[in-house]
């Protein structure tokens, strides 16, 4: 009973952190058929960025709750400003590529950001564990949950929710569903898809580094975080259907509770067990849970 | 009916295998590398023809590698004729293994897919005791038909072994190309329904060059096991992968010299750069592969094809 809570919570934290890091991905990958490696990158610096700001805020003994605030923002600000450079710089000049030689570039650009990171940041680690220890934990039982964990929940819970309301209730939602179902067909109905790309790869790009700031206190920020980030956002976005937000949360529970389970009965599999669930559900579902197969254009 | 460039790629691999004795002894073991690693490239040229990019070939690389290095530790099998062919055959039995699942995907899927298939394989090396975990192990040197070689002699047997095996691979590779199999490559990239209106199984086809990539990327990681002395998981983990691809892209799929004149020229860089500038690596690394999708999509090898078609325009 006690292992079967503790795989509960445990999984559901995971998948917590899961989603807050495939939900960029598969946004970027669903209105603009990029699978943008840099990801890892955002990550990695909302990380950094974070353990910066809450380096500088804490020194100076300011208010906790604050402190997080600060971290999250200055994150998300280092984002979007990596993404501008990105978009504007960068990508743009390959829309219309071939999807796998999108693929590169941002593999490419991912390569240069990671000593990018060693350059600005050197090759240290950096903890900012500060808000992790003010939240403080709670006793349910046995256990004792971190309270900061259970926030993190919270905060993926809600992001899910905010994410499947903008996009079916808000104007600019409507418009990236029109976008994501068919490029050609939105444009020639005047919505500016240029537009439409460059503001859902800025939103993709402040949601990885969010994911990187709500992780920073958990982890120690180090050089090659973003890389496994990067894999393991993939593999949940490819169990959930590439594209769908629903997906990526379907994808981070199954992924974060097998996880977990493995974590506590074999942990001998916990390295791999996320990718053997991958190509367990792509044998049977081979575009993922969440996607219509495609009509074959001849 | 020797072409041209076959006379020219004999002469070329002639001339390295005399001349190898003459070369300083790094560079000699930095070839060694290079063309181990070719012959991966090669596996990869082959797929990419057909418009699919394998994100996990090191998959096949390290089974290979870690095929020869239990061959050493488990057995008295120390021939290193026998160990690369059963590090070859050991890869191409996992590409026919996990090609059934492979080769039902095309473009991201399939890249990504086979970034997982070799992520999971780094798990388990990872997670293995007895395999020396994180650390990997040493690996045994090997004997040519009995003659174990020491020292300057033990690296000059192996690159010649190693010029051998590419020597192979390339007329074999070359063959394909201009066999149906291979010259259907570019059909399916441009249109694989098309295809299969010929009546022509495309999954099977594309199975088929997962394995014949697989058998060359284990060939190429069990020479690179006996070069080194040493294996660890990172062999499996996709940043190997991802320079295996790197050397693709950098070279081109255009023939099958690009593939040993591109990684040569990668290693080569590399080993300079770390020298010089050694924080700076991957933002190398990146750029130039950021600068080759941007200005010369087919790769190096296309400047030569550009020259040469200048030269045939210019001259009457």
């Amino acid at each position: 009973m006690l292992t079967a809570f503790a795989i509960f919570s445990d999984g559901l934290v995971y998948a917590a952190y899961l989603f807050l890091v495939a939900v960029g991905l598969t946004l970027i990958f669903g209105v603009m058929k990029i699978l943008n490696v840099t990801h890892g990158s955002f990550y990695a610096f909302g990380a950094y960025g974070a353990a910066t700001a809450a380096g500088v805020w804490f020194d100076r003994g300011w208010s906790d709750a604050g402190g997080l605030l600060f971290m999250v923002g200055l994150a998300m600000l280092i984002g979007l400003a990596i993404g501008i450079v990105l978009e504007r710089g960068i990508l743009r000049f390959v829309y219309g590529k071939d999807e796998v030689v999108i693929v590169l570039v941002t593999y490419a650009v991912f390569l240069i950001l990671e000593d990018v990171i060693v350059l600005v940041w050197g090759p240290r680690s950096y903890a900012a564990y500060q808000p992790m220890v003010a939240a403080g934990s709670i006793d349910v039982g046995d256990l004792t949950l971190s309270n900061y964990d259970i926030g993190m929940v919270v905060l993926a819970a809600a992001l899910a929710a905010f994410g499947y309301w903008a996009l079916k209730f808000t104007r600019y939602g409507k418009l990236l569903t029109v976008v994501i179902f068919d490029r050609e067909v939105a444009a020639a109905y005047g919505i500016n898809v240029k537009v439409i790309y460059t503001v859902t790869f800025l939103i993709g790009a402040m949601l990885g580094a969010l994911g990187g700031a709500v992780m920073a206190p958990k982890i120690s920020v180090t050089l090659g975080i973003g890389v496994e980030v990067i894999v393991l956002a993939f593999a949940v976005v490819a169990i959930g259907g590439m594209g769908s937000i629903e997906g990526a949360l379907i994808g981070a529970l199954i992924v974060g509770f097998g996880r977990a389970a493995a974590v506590h009965l074999v942990p001998q599999v916990e390295l791999f067990v996320i990718y053997a669930v991958m190509a367990l559900v792509l044998g049977f579902r081979p575009h993922g849970l969440f996607t219509q197969p495609a009509p074959r254009k001849i | 009916m020797a072409s041209r460039g076959t006379l020219i790629g004999a002469a070329a691999f002639a001339i390295l295998a005399a001349g190898a004795p003459l070369l300083p002894q790094w560079l000699v073991s930095l070839s060694t590398i290079a063309f181990a690693n070719a012959l991966v490239v090669l596996g990869l040229v082959i797929l990419w023809r057909t418009g699919l990019v394998p994100f996990g070939q090191a998959l096949f690389y390290a089974i290979g590698a870690y095929a020869v290095a239990l061959l050493g530790r488990y057995t008295p099998v120390r021939d290193v004729f026998v160990v690369v062919i059963a590090g070859a055959v050991c890869a191409g039995i996992v590409a026919y293994l996990v090609g059934f699942l492979l080769a039902r995907y095309r473009e991201i899927f399939f890249a990504m897919l086979s970034l997982a298939m070799s992520m999971i394989l780094y798990g388990v090396l990872v997670k293995t005791e007895t395999l020396g975990s994180t650390d990997g192990f040493h690996v045994e040197a090997g004997s040519f038909f009995g003659w174990r070689p020491q020292g300057a002699m033990r690296n000059l047997a192996l690159f010649w072994l190693v010029l051998g095996c590419c020597a192979v691979a390339a007329v074999l590779v070359a063959r394909y190309f201009r066999s149906v199999a291979g010259a259907l490559a570019i059909p399916v990239r441009d249109n694989e329904i098309r295809v299969e209106f010929l009546g022509i199984s495309v999954d099977r086809l594309i199975h088929l060059k997962l394995v014949i990539s697989g058998i060359l990327a284990g060939m190429g990681g069990a020479l690179a096991a006996l070069a080194v002395q040493h294996v660890d998981p990172q062999m499996a983990y996709w940043t190997t992968s991802g320079g295996f691809v790197f050397v693709t892209i950098l070279a081109g799929a255009g023939s099958v010299a690009a593939a040993f004149v591109g990684s040569l020229a990668f290693e080569l860089v590399r080993s300079i750069a770390v020298d010089l500038l050694p924080g700076a690596w991957q933002l190398i690394l990146g750029s130039a592969l950021l600068l080759t999708i941007l200005f010369l999509p087919e790769g190096l090898g296309s400047l030569y094809a550009r020259l040469r078609r200048r030269k045939e325009e210019t001259a009457p």
